[in-house]
């Protein structure tokens, strides 16, 4: 590998004579020579400064009793104590069950899903009638949070919801109130979860069994292995590093969670709190609608924190898997 | 060689799961079609049906009487996509072609710079009040488009495909043919990369349009609303219609009539028109883009 000062020397000594000051390779020579790329970068930088590094000194609310008359950074430090708050009450560890149950339900059932769909839709004959499903099966991903929230509605709403004037009246039993029962959400937000992303994950794990060299098959065929033995010892082997990669991506994020999906589709029913009220909701609702800002701070701070460690953690053995595959 | 296709049974059995689950990913939208096409007094009667006895247009005819406050939201939401889209393309090239050039010595630092912020966040409440207080950008339409300009990702992927379909000998060729660094960038690069272009225009067109968050707590005035926050403002409140003088000019015994449930699915479809129009293009070369950025390396 040759070193960027030596490349610097045979671009500048063979065929620019007129750069020959940047032969120096002073940071400040080598800054000057790449101005315009540091020109390009600019906007971003900026971007960047304003809406990620900025509100990072803004963790110090999660630190002080927050008044609008003094301003942050006059307002009193109270330590701890809106940690101390929030983990006092049984909110924080309701929110961070919740939020983490959730996305260990997602994880696999997605994963489990759309491998199988994947597998069955490479298996179809009828080529074009594949990737007529696959296109149908991933509109839901296409649309808005708000738009599956009226999806939802109109089989949940109380009075004409077609739940409960269709299906339930049809078997004879009682109408729900699904907007404030929380003990059925469980079972729905995964269910509207893998709705919604099913095709996506389809999308990804049918182009990898897509690049999957026929020969591997041709050989199993020879062996006399079966339909279910290709499956299991050569589609399923061949697509792990996928697999695996988007699965420890996933656990990364398990702190966090898709807002509009617990937002919207419960229609932020207070009612429903105990079993959908997730990290971010929560930090949104203290911050909005009860005007708590350092706990609304802390609770944010507190997912950014184990958060961070998560990502790492995942990165770190993305690393072990495929060097290739992480992202830093 | 002998045949690896799977039983004629199989097939047969494997297309009726796929039609099911086909008609399972459109009912629910089949169910807001029909519902927002029932007659009012048949939804009271027998509730949501997917064939409702009585059929009615009003609620389209509703919407249309007094259209201002659909067509501004149309308005808000096509223009908050396209100069979100153009921008937020354009800023993430610029980003991610200089981390792609292995001859510019700092680009591990602006690596750092924008992966970091994958990491660790402020958080919501400092970012809210660094963009109401400190850029006062509150009930602008700018708060739509500046929070979603670059995503790691995005650069990620950008960066990756110019490492790979631009050979550094072009550049450097480029430069002794004396082109500076932005003629080398919009002729040379940018013409070999218009996948990549294509596919992140893509996937910022679908989240500028699908975007209520930043309307949710950046936006207050009505003018600014947009189809997706519209929407959620309809649902939200249920009394939504009833409160917005824009929309109804009629007395108040009128409003008790108000046919609100199939209005609110009526909006939800005008709603989501443009991504059912859009769809057979999109989805193609969406699926292409995200096997493009699949493939690292």
């Amino acid at each position: 590998m040759i070193t960027h000062e030596k490349r610097n020397a045979l671009d500048t000594g063979q065929r620019l004579p007129v750069r020959i000051h940047a032969k120096r390779s002073s940071m400040l020579g080598h800054l000057l020579k790449h101005k315009v790329l540091l020109l390009m970068l600019l906007p971003g930088v900026i971007f960047l400064l304003i809406n990620n590094y900025l509100p990072m000194f803004g963790i110090i609310i999660a630190f002080k009793n927050i008044n609008y008359v003094d301003g942050i950074l006059g307002s009193p430090w109270v330590g701890m104590d809106n940690f101390k708050f929030l983990f006092a009450t049984s909110d924080a560890w309701i929110i961070t069950r919740n939020t983490v149950l959730y996305n260990f339900v997602f994880i696999i059932l997605n994963l489990v899903i759309a491998v199988s769909i994947a597998i069955a839709l490479n298996e179809l004959k009828n080529k074009l009638a594949a990737k007529f499903y696959q296109s149908i099966m991933f509109f839901p991903y296409f649309l808005s949070m708000v738009v599956v929230s009226y999806l939802v509605f109109a089989f949940l709403n109380v009075e004409y919801g077609f739940m409960n004037k269709g299906i339930l009246a049809m078997f004879g039993l009682n109408e729900l109130n699904w907007y404030s029962e929380p003990k059925y959400w469980p079972f729905i937000l995964p269910l509207i979860n893998l709705w919604k992303g099913v095709g996506y994950g389809c999308v990804i794990y049918l182009a990898a069994i897509i690049g999957i060299d026929n020969e591997y098959y041709e050989a199993a065929l020879i062996d006399g292995a079966g339909k279910w033995k290709q499956i299991l010892h050569i589609t399923i082997p061949l697509i792990r590093p996928v697999i695996i990669i988007t699965t420890i991506l996933a656990i990364g994020g398990i702190f966090r969670s898709d807002f509009g999906l617990f937002y919207q589709t419960t229609l932020n029913s207070g009612a429903l709190y105990p079993t959908t009220l997730v990290i971010d909701t929560y930090v949104y609702n203290a911050l909005i609608n009860m005007g708590n800002l350092g706990m609304s701070a802390a609770a944010g701070l507190y997912q950014s924190i184990v958060g961070f460690f998560l990502v790492l953690g995942s990165n770190w053995i993305v690393r072990k898997v495929d060097k290739d595959q992480a992202v830093f | 060689m002998t045949n690896n296709e799977i039983s004629r049974p199989t097939n047969v059995i494997l297309h009726i799961i796929f039609i099911i689950l086909s008609i399972t990913c459109l009912l629910p939208i089949v169910l807001v079609f029909m519902i927002s096409i029932t007659d009012y007094d048949s939804i009271v009667l027998n509730g949501y049906q997917f064939f409702p006895e009585k059929f009615s247009l009003e609620a389209y005819a509703y919407i249309f009487k007094d259209y201002t406050v659909i067509v501004k939201a149309y308005g808000v939401s096509f223009f908050v996509t396209i100069a979100g889209t153009l921008l937020s393309v354009f800023i993430s090239s610029l980003y991610a072609y200089p981390l792609s050039r292995t001859d510019f010595r700092y680009r591990g630092f602006f690596a750092f710079l924008i992966f970091f912020t994958m990491l660790f966040g402020g958080g919501l409440v400092p970012w809210y009040m660094v963009y109401t207080q400190v850029l006062d950008l509150k009930n602008s339409i700018w708060s739509l488009v500046i929070p979603m300009l670059l995503s790691p990702f995005n650069v990620l992927i950008m960066k990756t495909y110019f490492q790979m379909s631009v050979p550094p000998a072009l550049i450097e060729a480029s430069k002794i043919d004396g082109a500076g660094e932005l003629r080398t960038f919009f002729q040379i690069v940018f013409p070999l990369s218009l996948p990549v272009f294509a596919t992140i225009g893509l996937f910022n067109t679908l989240h500028y349009w699908n975007d209520w968050f930043n309307s949710m707590i950046f936006i207050t005035d009505t003018d600014l609303y947009s189809l997706q926050y519209l929407m959620y403002k309809m649902i939200s409140q249920a009394d939504y219609l009833s409160r917005n003088g824009a929309l109804i000019q009629g007395s108040a015994t009128e409003l008790a009539k108000l046919p609100g449930e199939t209005i609110r699915m009526a909006m939800a479809l005008i709603g989501i028109g443009p991504i059912v129009l859009a769809y057979p293009f999109f989805q193609r070369y969406f699926i292409k883009g995200l096997t493009l950025g699949s493939i690292k390396g």
